[in-house]
């Protein structure tokens, strides 16, 4: 074979491509499979094809649970962006040399294991946690609040851990916005407010989509803070997941419910994708 | 002056003033950016701030336009003071030097921006975006995107987007200074003819002299940011206050020389070096004074034959280098005391008249060319 007709074949892909195949098509493949089988009395999956496993997803329980997903993770992502866009403006607006410090601040926490993070949020949550201790302290309450083991403590679990994924596209997109573009909106007679729907925000679109398709798919489908914060009462579907294929040994089910938030997931990207956050992503 | 006036009311200035600045400083830090700085800028005018970078003369604009606050001294414009007086309540408007266009917007929705902002109503925006785009020829072009567009038709949107405001002054940061040679030439003409038409005053920041004497009604010359010398691009030109504005203003020939004699409005300059040189007298100028005896380039005359032709000054110089330059030549003389010169002579007058290197010849001026200055 001469060494013109061998190039064709894009070699360096190989490796990329043969681990994509062997741990990810093949497990989905596999995963989707499963999805159609029945459970067998003891755990095990029986080969009977049925669509029950989709069909029980409707269950009200179940919907419910991925309704409070739905809600967690867009609370997370209007959060995120809430207190990213300021905290990115900033960054971007510093002088060059700190911009690298404090873009470093935020990744910082990045370093420490997720789920030891997550730890440190029960301890300063919990009922005798720092939070009560320091409110009680200072006179502000009397009674301790009970945020850990609810929803809050899951939002702010997750608010937490995604907020970095939020600021950084949003940083990359006001980084290259032009100031003087803001400076001829307000000599143009623009208030304020003006400036930033009519220049600053729509100019930095496709970071805010980036960021909120990169928050929103991890919170969906986010376990350990649920898993954590959120206790047995709340439970989102990451935790659904889970609980059937290591509690209840549904796997059948447990793989429908991965391929219906898959779907869901990819229907998302796909809407974002088209509403002009292409250009975003890549 | 009629006691009655059709219009403009109570703040109209009598003596036709748009703009002043009253000792207005800005420190940058430690820096003085602009120090002291006192000018009056007439109503209708075509007025240029010239000066190298770090003169103070973007610090200015942007004072002038409301992005910075000084830290003393007052402006007014159209007699109203603009201490805090934010950039969307200043009845001026600036064509940004990158013209800053909203990438986002096409060419009308950026020229619309401004009316959109007062909640003019589309039925009154319409019509005047039509018309400030025929006044800058862009008519046609109102849907496309500003990068679609050439520079010099995005500097044309970056104009018809601040006139179609009606300003009272229009602030132009390096308006040319993003064009090619050519455009930059046709501009000149065109932003000059745009401003008479519409009668608006104009203050235009440049570092181009060229570009500032060409335009301009008047202009002021900043230098780490005081004021050197303000007036029209003729006095300025023939009249340098200072050696620096008669460098920056165009290359200037110059020599150290000490006053000798005064006689009513000559004046004789000794040089060392070289002998005496005849020139017109400043008044205030005393004899003894140190002075910089300045020529330029173009008003110098070479001669193969002696004789004075009307002309009080003569010297012998050597032709150090002899250049083609199109409709001129341009020397380089080697005068007696070593120093080198440079003039330029028409090429009008044919190939007979011109020196090369290496020849010799008559150097002549008049007395009323040579401008002493302070050194």
């Amino acid at each position: 074979m001469s060494p013109a007709s061998g190039s064709r074949i894009p070699w360096l892909v190989v490796p990329s491509a043969a681990t994509l195949l062997l741990f990810f098509l093949v497990p989905l493949a596999l995963v989707l499979t499963v999805s159609f089988a029945s459970r067998g009395t003891y755990g095990g999956i029986e080969w009977v094809v049925t669509l029950g496993n989709y069909t029980s997803i409707a269950d009200p329980l179940y919907l419910r649970i991925f309704w409070r997903s739905l809600w967690l993770a867009g609370l997370t992502t209007g959060f995120c962006l809430i207190m990213g866009f300021p905290l990115a403006y900033i960054i971007a607006r510093a002088p060059t040399r700190w911009q690298g410090i404090l873009l470093l601040l935020v990744v910082i926490p990045f370093w420490t294991n997720f789920l030891v993070r997550t730890y440190a949020w029960m301890f300063i949550l919990r009922t005798e946690g720092l939070l009560n201790t320091i409110l009680a302290g200072l006179g502000i309450i009397h009674e301790p609040l009970n945020i850990l083991f609810t929803d809050a403590a899951v939002l702010i679990g997750l608010v937490y851990g995604y907020l970095p994924f939020m600021v950084l596209p949003l940083y990359a997109a006001l980084e290259r916005l032009d100031p003087s573009l803001i400076e001829a909106a307000w000599d143009l007679y623009a208030r304020p407010i003006q400036v930033f729907s009519r220049v600053v925000l729509p100019l930095a679109k496709p970071g805010v989509i980036a960021g909120c398709v990169l928050v929103f798919i991890p919170s969906l489908g986010a376990y350990v803070t649920p898993d954590l914060l959120g206790g047995a009462r709340t439970m989102m579907i990451g935790n659904l997941i889970q609980h059937q294929y290591l509690v209840v040994r549904d796997w059948p089910f447990g793989s429908a419910l991965s391929f219906v938030l898959m779907a869901g997931v990819l229907a998302m990207v796909l809407y974002f994708l088209r509403a002009g956050g292409a250009k975003s992503l890549s | 002056m009629l006691p009655f006036r059709s219009s403009g009311g109570l703040f109209e200035d009598v003596n036709g003033t748009s703009v002043q600045l009253r000792e207005v400083t800005k420190r940058h830090g430690a820096t003085v950016a602009v120090d002291r700085l006192t000018l009056d800028i007439r109503k209708g005018e075509f007025f240029s701030i010239l000066g190298p970078s770090g003169s103070g003369k973007t610090t200015t604009l942007r004072l002038l336009a409301g992005f910075e606050q000084p830290d003393a001294g007052e402006i007014l414009i159209e007699g109203s003071p603009m201490r805090g007086v934010p950039p969307n309540h200043r009845p001026v408007n600036l064509v940004f030097q990158n013209y800053a266009l909203f990438p986002h917007m096409t060419v009308a929705k950026n020229v619309a921006f401004g009316l959109e902002m007062k909640r003019l109503s589309p039925a009154e925006i319409a019509p005047r975006v039509t018309e400030a785009l025929e006044m800058v020829r862009l008519a046609g072009k109102q849907d496309r995107l500003p990068s679609h567009l050439s520079g010099g038709e995005q500097q044309r949107v970056a104009l018809a987007r601040a006139l179609i405001n009606h300003p009272a002054v229009l602030l132009l940061d390096e308006p040319l200074g993003a064009l090619d040679k050519q455009l930059r030439l046709e501009m000149e003409v065109e932003l000059k003819a745009l401003q008479e038409r519409v009668g608006i005053t104009f203050i235009c920041v440049t570092h181009d002299q060229e570009e500032a004497l060409t335009m301009s009604d008047r202009l002021a010359v900043l230098h780490h940011g005081r004021l050197l010398q303000v007036g029209t691009p003729e006095e300025i030109y023939t009249a340098p206050a200072s050696a620096f504005v008669a460098n920056f203003i165009g290359v200037s020939n110059s020599l150290s020389g000490r006053v000798q004699e005064i006689d009513g409005e000559k004046a004789l300059v000794a040089v060392e070096g070289i002998g005496i040189i005849r020139s017109h007298a400043a008044s205030g100028l005393r004899a003894g004074t140190a002075v910089l005896v300045t020529i330029r380039p173009e008003r110098l005359h070479l001669s193969r034959d002696p004789g004075t032709d009307g002309y009080q000054n003569q010297m012998v110089v050597g032709i150090a280098k002899a250049i083609y330059s199109g409709n001129e030549m341009h020397y380089l003389l080697t005068l007696p005391g070593g120093q080198t010169w440079k003039a330029r002579l028409p090429n009008a007058d044919g190939t007979a008249k011109r020196f090369s290197a290496g020849e010799s010849a008559y150097l002549k001026w008049r007395a009323a060319e040579t401008v002493l200055l302070p050194e």
